[in-house]
C-alpha cells in the first residue's frame, strides 16, 4: 500500500472524527429566550384526610366487631388539592390536583414551569387542601426580582404549612 | 413503500461505498467494518472509562472538581482519555446508525436474519442509556440540563411516586442518592450492552468483531489526534438556582432533549415508542418470502464438516452419526437459521457434476434450487453460447451481474461447487467462466466472496483442481449500480480468452466415470478437491 494512499485514508478518517467531535458540544441549544427567567411551581403534598372523617352513629358502632369499634370513619382516599398561581396579577395556573395512587391515597403533585421576562414580578400562590369550597388554607404573595436565567422555585412545606419562595 | 425506501437507501449506500472501497480497498473499507468498529469503539470507551474512574470522585460534591482536574491539570493523559471516552462513545452512535441503515438497505434483516436486527433494538436503548448517564456524572451545566430533562421525561411515566425532577431544581431538596445511582448505572448499563452485543452476533459465523489492524491503528491515531485538537471539556459547575437553559448539546446522544420543548414529554415518549415498535416489527414488514432451507441427504454426507465451516449463519451443526455409516459425524441443518444461500452446496465434496447419475444428489442441497437444477441450467446456458470465445457467467442475484442475460443466476456465487467450473471447462461447455458477485465489501451472504476466492486460489476446501486453467476463470465483484462495469469486465475477459492459445480440454476418464452408488459415501478426491 502506498504511503500516499494511507495518508488519504487517514485524512478521511480524521476528518470524519473531527466532524463528530465538533457536534459533541455544539451548536449550543437555548431552551428559553434570552433575558427570561423561570418560575417553577412544584410541591408534593397530601390533602388533609382527617377533615373528611365522619362520626359513626351508635347503631353503626354496635354493628362493628368489639375489637374494631371506633367512633369515626375516615375514607382511605384523599381529596384533590386546589391550587392557583398568579403572576403579575394574571392567573397563569389553576388546577385541581388529584391524589396519586390507585386507591387515591397518595399525595398530590405539581410540577409546572413558567417562563417569564427577567425583572420584577408580583407572585401570588394559593391552595386549598381541606373540604372547604371557598377561600384558601394556604396562601403567599410577594414581589420578587428575577435575574436572567434564574430558576425561581415555589415549593410548599407541609411541616409548617406554608409556601416557600426560593 | 418500505421497499421503495430500502431501494433508495441501497442506491445511496452503493453510491458512496464505491469511492470508499476505492480508497480503502475492500479489506479496510470502514463501511464494511461497521460492526467491528462498534466493538473497537466499545473497547476504547471501556479502557478510557476505567482510567477515568481512577481519578473520578463519585460523590456529588467533588465530582465536578475531579473531572476538572482530569481535564486541566492532567490533560496530557487523563484529559486525552476523557476525550477518547467521549468521542469513541459518540462514534458508537454514528456507527450504530449507519450500521442499522446499511443492514436495512441491503435487506439483511428479514427472514431468519431477524435475530440480529431484533437484538439491535435493546442495544440502541442501552447505548443511549450509557451515554446519558455518562453526561450526568460530570455534574456540570450540561449534566444539570440532562438531569432535569431526563427526570422530567421519567416523571412522565407512571413509575415514580414523587417527581424525581424536584431533586434537581432547588438546592433544598438535592440528594446525592440519585447521583450514586447514576454512577452505578453508568457502569451497569454498558456491561449489559456488552452482553447484548455478544447475543447480537450469536447467529453469525465468524462475525467481524475486530477491525483489520491497519484500520484499528488509524482509527485510534485519528481519535487521539482529534482529542488533542478539541479536548472534551465541562460546561461550568452545576448551579441549581440558575436554570440550565443554554447548553452545548451532544447532538449524538441528546437530539431528542430539545424536542421535549416542542413536542412535549409525552410526544417524545410516543416517538420513542413508535420508533421502537417500528424497528421491532420491521423484520416482518413484510415477511421475507424465502426459498426452503437447505436439507442434508445423509446418504451423500461423509461428515467432513466443510458445509458447517462455510455456512455464514451458524445453520449447520455437526452431530453424532445416526445412520450407521462409518463416519463419526453428520451435518444437521437448522431451518430457523438457514438463509438458503446455497454456500453449503458449493462446499460439499459430494457436489460433483461429473457424476452421471440421473438424480444428481449431494450431501446438502437446496430443495428449491438443487444441484441437479444448477447443472441443468449450466448446460442449458452453455448451449446458448456460440462463437469462438464462449464465456459462461455465474451471477449472484444480489450483485451487479443479476441482470446479465444468459447467465446462470444463483442466490450466491459460492453455491457453485468448484468442480462445476472444472466441469464447464473440461467438458468444453464454454471457453471461459466468469463469476459475477456482489461488491467486495457488501457480500449479501457475508462470506460468499471470500470462500469463492479462496476456493479458486486452492486455499480452501473444496479446491478448484490444479488442472483447471485459472486464466479461463474471471471474477467481477460489483454492486447493482455497476452493471456496466460487469459487462465491460466480461467483454475484457472475452478478449483475454481470445488471446489465449486454443486449448481443448478433456475430462479425464476417472472423473467422468465417477458414479457413486446409492449409500456409498462420497470419496473426497472426486469433489475436485485434490490438486
Ligand atoms: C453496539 C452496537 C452494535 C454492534 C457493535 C454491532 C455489531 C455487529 C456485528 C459485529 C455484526 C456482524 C457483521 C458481520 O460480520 O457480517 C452485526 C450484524 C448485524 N447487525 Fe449489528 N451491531 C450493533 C447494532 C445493531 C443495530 C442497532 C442493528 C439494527 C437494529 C443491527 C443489525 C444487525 C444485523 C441485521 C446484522 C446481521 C447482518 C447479516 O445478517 O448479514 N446491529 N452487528
Ligand atoms: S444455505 Fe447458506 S445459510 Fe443455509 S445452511 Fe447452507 S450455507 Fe448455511
Ligand atoms: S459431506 Fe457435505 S453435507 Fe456432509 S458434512 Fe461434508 S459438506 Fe456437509
Amino acid at each position: 500500500m502506498s504511503y500516499l494512499r494511507m495518508a488519504g485514508q487517514f485524512v478521511v478518517i480524521a476528518a470524519l472524527f473531527a466532524a463528530v467531535a465538533a457536534f459533541s458540544d455544539a451548536p449550543v441549544y437555548r431552551q428559553t429566550p434570552r433575558g427570561s427567567a423561570i418560575v417553577m411551581l412544584t410541591f408534593v403534598h397530601s390533602a388533609d384526610r382527617k377533615a373528611d372523617c365522619r362520626r359513626l352513629t351508635p347503631e353503626e358502632i354496635q354493628k362493628l366487631p368489639p375489637n374494631m369499634r371506633r367512633v369515626t370513619e375516615c375514607p382511605r382516599g384523599r381529596r384533590p388539592i386546589y391550587v392557583e398561581l398568579d403572576l403579575g396579577g394574571r392567573r397563569v395556573f389553576q388546577a385541581s390536583l388529584a391524589p396519586a395512587g390507585i386507591a387515591g391515597d397518595g399525595p398530590s403533585k405539581v410540577y409546572e414551569r413558567f417562563v417569564v421576562p427577567a425583572g420584577n414580578h408580583d407572585i401570588a400562590v394559593r391552595m386549598r387542601d381541606t373540604p372547604r369550597t371557598e377561600g384558601f388554607d394556604h396562601e403567599r404573595r410577594g414581589t420578587v426580582t428575577l435575574s436572567p436565567d434564574q430558576m425561581f422555585v415555589i415549593d410548599f412545606r407541609p411541616e409548617n404549612g406554608d409556601f416557600v419562595f426560593r | 413503500m418500505i421497499g421503495a425506501i430500502r431501494g433508495t437507501l441501497r442506491f445511496g449506500f452503493e453510491f458512496i461505498e464505491r469511492p470508499f472501497e476505492r480508497l480503502f480497498g475492500a479489506q479496510l473499507n470502514p463501511l464494511a467494518q461497521l460492526g467491528a468498529l462498534g466493538f473497537f469503539f466499545f473497547w476504547i470507551v471501556t479502557v478510557s472509562g476505567i482510567y477515568l474512574f481512577a481519578f473520578f470522585d463519585t460523590g456529588i460534591e467533588r465530582a465536578f472538581e475531579s473531572v476538572e482536574y482530569i481535564s486541566r491539570e492532567q490533560w496530557f493523559h487523563a484529559g486525552v482519555m476523557r476525550s477518547l471516552h467521549r468521542y469513541a462513545a459518540d462514534l458508537m452512535v454514528v456507527m450504530i446508525t449507519v450500521h442499522l441503515l446499511r443492514q436495512f438497505a441491503y435487506d439483511q434483516y428479514r427472514g431468519v436474519r431477524w435475530f440480529s436486527w431484533f437484538t439491535g433494538l435493546p442495544m440502541i436503548w442501552l447505548l443511549y442509556g450509557s451515554g446519558i448517564t455518562g453526561y450526568w456524572l460530570v455534574w456540570d451545566r450540561l449534566a444539570q440540563y440532562v438531569a432535569i430533562v431526563s427526570s422530567e421525561l421519567l416523571d412522565r411515566l407512571p413509575i415514580f411516586g414523587e417527581p424525581i425532577a424536584r431533586n434537581f431544581i432547588s438546592t433544598g431538596t438535592l440528594t446525592s442518592r440519585f447521583f450514586t445511582l447514576m454512577v452505578f448505572m453508568h457502569i451497569a448499563v454498558p456491561l449489559f450492552l456488552l452482553f447484548v452485543m455478544w447475543v447480537h452476533i450469536l447467529r453469525i459465523s465468524r462475525p467481524k468483531v475486530n477491525p483489520p489492524r491497519m484500520l484499528a491503528a488509524m482509527t485510534l491515531l485519528a481519535l487521539i489526534g482529534v482529542s488533542l485538537w478539541k479536548p472534551a471539556l465541562s460546561q461550568g459547575h452545576v448551579d441549581l438556582t440558575k436554570a440550565a437553559v443554554e447548553v452545548g448539546l451532544d447532538w449524538f446522544y441528546l437530539p431528542l432533549y430539545p424536542l421535549t420543548d416542542s413536542w412535549g414529554r409525552g410526544g417524545v415518549w410516543v416517538f420513542l415508542g413508535a420508533f421502537s415498535l417500528m424497528i421491532g416489527l420491521m423484520p416482518w414488514l413484510p415477511p421475507l418470502r424465502r426459498a426452503r432451507a437447505a436439507q442434508v441427504d445423509l446418504a451423500h454426507c461423509n461428515g467432513c464438516a466443510r458445509c458447517s465451516e462455510d455456512c455464514p449463519y451458524e445453520a449447520i451443526r455437526m452431530v453424532r452419526r445416526s445412520d450407521g455409516l462409518p463416519f463419526p459425524t453428520q451435518a444437521q441443518d437448522s431451518a430457523s437459521l438457514c438463509t438458503s444461500c446455497g454456500i453449503c452446496v458449493g462446499s460439499c465434496p459430494s457436489s460433483t457434476p461429473f457424476r452421471r447419475s440421473e438424480e444428481l444428489k449431494t450431501g446438502i442441497d437446496l430443495p428449491d434450487f438443487d444441484l441437479k437444477t444448477l447443472r441443468e441450467r449450466t448446460i442449458e446456458a452453455a448451449k446458448a453460447l456460440s462463437g469462438p470465445n464462449r464465456v459462461l457467467v455465474f451471477a449472484c442475484d444480489h450483485g451487479g451481474g443479476r441482470g446479465v442475460v444468459g447467465a446462470v443466476h444463483l442466490p450466491c456465487v459460492a453455491m457453485t461447487p468448484p468442480s462445476l467450473l472444472d466441469y464447464v471447462l473440461s467438458r468444453d461447455l464454454a471457453d471461459g467462466v466468469a463469476i459475477a458477485g456482489c461488491a467486495e465489501s457488501a457480500c449479501f451472504n457475508r462470506l460468499g466472496i471470500v470462500w469463492t476466492k479462496q476456493r479458486i486460489a486452492a486455499a480452501r476446501d473444496p479446491y478448484l483442481r490444479a488442472r483447471v486453467p485459472r486464466e479461463r476463470i474471471a471474477t467481477v465483484w460489483a454492486s447493482t449500480l455497476e452493471t456496466r462495469r460487469v459487462t465491460a469486465a466480461i467483454a475484457a475477459f472475452v478478449q483475454r480468452i481470445a488471446a489465449l492459445p486454443h486449448k481443448k480440454l478433456r475430462s479425464p476418464q476417472a472423473a467422468s466415470a465417477a458414479f457413486v452408488q446409492p449409500h456409498t459415501p462420497p470419496v473426497s478426491t472426486e469433489a475436485g478437491s485434490a490438486p
